[in-house]
């Protein structure tokens, strides 16, 4: 009874406020769908890089995708790259600025599709950047096409019975792929879909942040990600479903650490 | 004392690049420009100059690689040819839309397809109108000597940051596989201090973020940004038009040719005024942006103009735009590889225009 007495400015004072937005993200309203992950992977790579204090010295790349105006939520220098090469495009800019911090922000059919070649070869080079891999096993732009890591089964836009693996092959794993390559130095995958993900991901993006400094390799963080509008579900059902589903197929956990594979690939 | 040295095109330009202070080039083999990757990597320029030669996993990659450099405001470079070119046109076209500046050669060969190694100009449609896809022009340049191959890197790099925009510089297997004389010019320093207003650094407190974009997905900005860059390229038929002419002060006939096709012209002008015949040349410098205006003020004065290409006919359609009817225009041409001789050039000049 008491509490409907409350006034918002009564509420809303330094010791009662547990959540601080980051300098980092604009005010730009979101363009994703209500419940969709890419939010909260872009607040969490904003507070990692806020908290290294590296503003001024990192560069991010936009892919082509839903995320492709990721340059009007993060405020930081930004060059958006054409459909699968942002791994190129980080690669001109590491090599041409070697001291500053690179990251890579892709969707898998960015990455996983259109770009497997550019995503291979700079891992292999052991570009000395880090890609964040947002997987939600579906192309959410364009409308929720098929992509190569949609699961076996699963309906999409393009597969509207279910991707049959005899027509369309199998999930591709993109992540235990690159970590086989000498150049990864750090391979993991991650989800951003309860507190206690979301906070071992920050800790997995903090760690790609650091390693550049390193100069051993790359850093490669999947991010299992729903898409509810592709999937066709509400939020609540889609991170249901991404967790029996999604997180069974691609397991999450880190895979190569300091260059040396902890898992079995 | 000037520093001469006998060398083939793709290295004259190679030479030239770490000479002209470039920061960085990304490229990927293929014949006949693979000389460039080749001197480059031996020459090792981070030790010369502190320049980045990467090989990259595929020409798509390299321009995009170029696309993220450029964007850091650097000097960059990639070289190729027609396959190799067509792959890199996406790129080209997020470069043009993005309006960041870098150098692009095309050392051209036959296709379509995989065509033939040997030399050929058939990418001038490709070079000349953008290219990829969008309404966007680049500036480009068309050497006729490894002297030239050498020179247009510094002229390259000079447009390319004066208006933010890729520039191409046109050559061919002839040219870039040819040894020649070339003086080349003086090291220059890489740029330590440039403008970085606009490129990627990082965002200081100082400033508000630097964005490297092409999409716009409003409108009414989108026209504007297209209007603006439409504007450039005018700015760029204005100032940037660059030819040669020779012997075309009394010249009854013309040969409009660039490249390789003007240098076999250049000896069929020499027969022909041994002939008594008086014949000029008007060879195109800068293929975008076109010398239409001396071409038409030439139109007005010869009885004929003879263009000269190896290909179907491409640069033709320009030359016909610029003269209006004032004078008959007539092609020799020869394809897949195939060249013509002075003679045969000098032939098709009387059998075309009927000269006794
Ligand atoms: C060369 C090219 N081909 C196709 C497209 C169309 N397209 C835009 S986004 C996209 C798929 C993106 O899917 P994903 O990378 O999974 O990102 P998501 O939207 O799911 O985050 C496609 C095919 C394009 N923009 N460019
Ligand atoms: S379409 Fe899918 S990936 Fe895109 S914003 Fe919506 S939920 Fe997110
Ligand atoms: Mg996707």
């Amino acid at each position: 009874m008491e509490k409907e007495n409350l006034r918002l400015d009564e509420i809303i004072r330094e010791e009662n406020i547990v959540f601080h937005k980051t300098s980092l993200l604009t005010d730009k309203v979101f363009s994703y769908c209500p419940g969709c992950g890419h939010g909260v992977v872009h607040r969490v790579i904003m507070e990692i890089i806020e908290e290294l204090g590296i503003q001024s010295d990192t560069i991010g790349i936009s892919p082509v995708g839903c995320s492709v105006f990721a340059y009007d939520f993060m405020n930081i220098d930004m060059q958006q790259a054409a459909h699968g090469r942002a791994p190129a495009v980080a690669t001109g800019i590491k090599r041409c600025w070697p001291e500053k911090y690179v990251f890579t922000y892709q969707g898998d059919g960015d990455l996983a599709a259109i770009g497997t070649s550019e995503t291979i070869h700079a891992c292999n080079r052991g570009e000395n950047i880090a890609i964040f891999f947002i997987n939600n096993g579906i192309y959410g732009m364009t409308g929720g096409q098929m992509a190569p890591t949609t699961l076996s089964g699963m309906k999409s836009s393009t597969t509207p019975y279910g991707r049959d693996t005899m027509l369309m092959g199998n999930p591709i794993k993109m992540t235990e792929l690159v970590a086989t390559l000498p150049g990864t130095y750090f391979v993991t995958r991650q989800a951003v879909h309860t507190a206690l993900y979301v906070r071992k991901f920050k800790k997995a993006a903090r760690m790609a942040f650091e390693n550049q400094k390193l100069k051993k390799g790359l850093s490669f963080i999947e991010v299992v990600s729903n898409c509810n509008s592709g999937w066709k579900m509400s939020p609540l059902q889609a991170n249901r479903w991404m967790e029996e589903n999604m997180l069974a197929f691609y397991p999450p956990g880190d895979i190569k650490i300091n260059g040396e594979l902890i898992k079995k690939t | 004392m000037a520093d001469i040295k006998l060398m083939k095109g793709n290295e004259a330009f190679a030479e030239a690049a770490i000479r002209a202070g470039c920061d960085a080039y990304f490229g990927y083999p293929i014949t006949p420009q693979s000389e460039v990757l080749e001197y480059l990597t031996a020459q090792e320029p981070h030790k010369r100059t502190g320049m980045i030669v990467l090989q990259a996993e595929s020409e798509i990659a390299a321009i995009n690689m170029v696309y993220g450099a450029a964007g850091t405001g650097k000097r960059v470079m990639t070289s190729s040819s027609g396959p190799g070119i067509s792959l890199k046109q996406e790129g080209i076209s997020y470069m043009a839309g993005s309006e960041l500046p870098c150098l692009i050669l095309n050392v051209m060969r036959g296709g379509p397809g995989l065509g033939t190694i040997q030399p050929s100009q058939s990418d001038y449609f490709q070079a000349t109108r953008g290219g990829g896809h969008g309404d966007y022009y680049t500036p480009v340049l068309a050497p006729a000597s490894v002297q030239e191959m050498a020179d247009f890197v510094r002229l390259g790099f000079e447009l390319a940051f004066k208006y933010r925009n890729p520039v191409v510089i046109l050559s061919d297997g002839i040219i870039g596989q040819m040894m020649e004389k070339v003086e080349l010019f003086p090291q220059q320093p890489r740029a330590v201090e440039f403008d970085q207003s606009w490129v990627t650094t990082g965002k200081t407190p100082d400033r508000e973020r630097n964005i490297i974009t092409s999409v716009d997905l409003d409108s009414a900005r989108q026209e504007r940004h297209n209007q603006d860059l439409q504007k450039k390229y005018q700015n760029m038929r204005e100032h940037e038009v660059r030819f040669e002419s020779i012997n075309c002060d009394d010249a009854d006939y013309i040969f409009i040719a660039f490249g390789s096709a003007s240098r076999i012209c250049q000896k069929s002008v020499k027969i022909a005024r041994e002939k008594g015949i008086k014949v000029g040349l008007l060879r195109p410098v800068t293929l975008f942006p076109f010398p239409a205006k001396e071409i038409k003020k030439l139109s007005k004065q010869v009885k004929g103009m003879l263009c000269v290409e190896l290909n179907a006919g491409q640069m033709i359609e320009d030359v016909r735009l610029a003269v209006e009817n004032n004078t008959l225009v007539a092609l020799h041409n020869r394809m897949g590889g195939m060249v013509p001789t002075p003679e045969e050039v000098y032939h098709a000049l009387l059998q075309k225009f009927s000269i006794e």
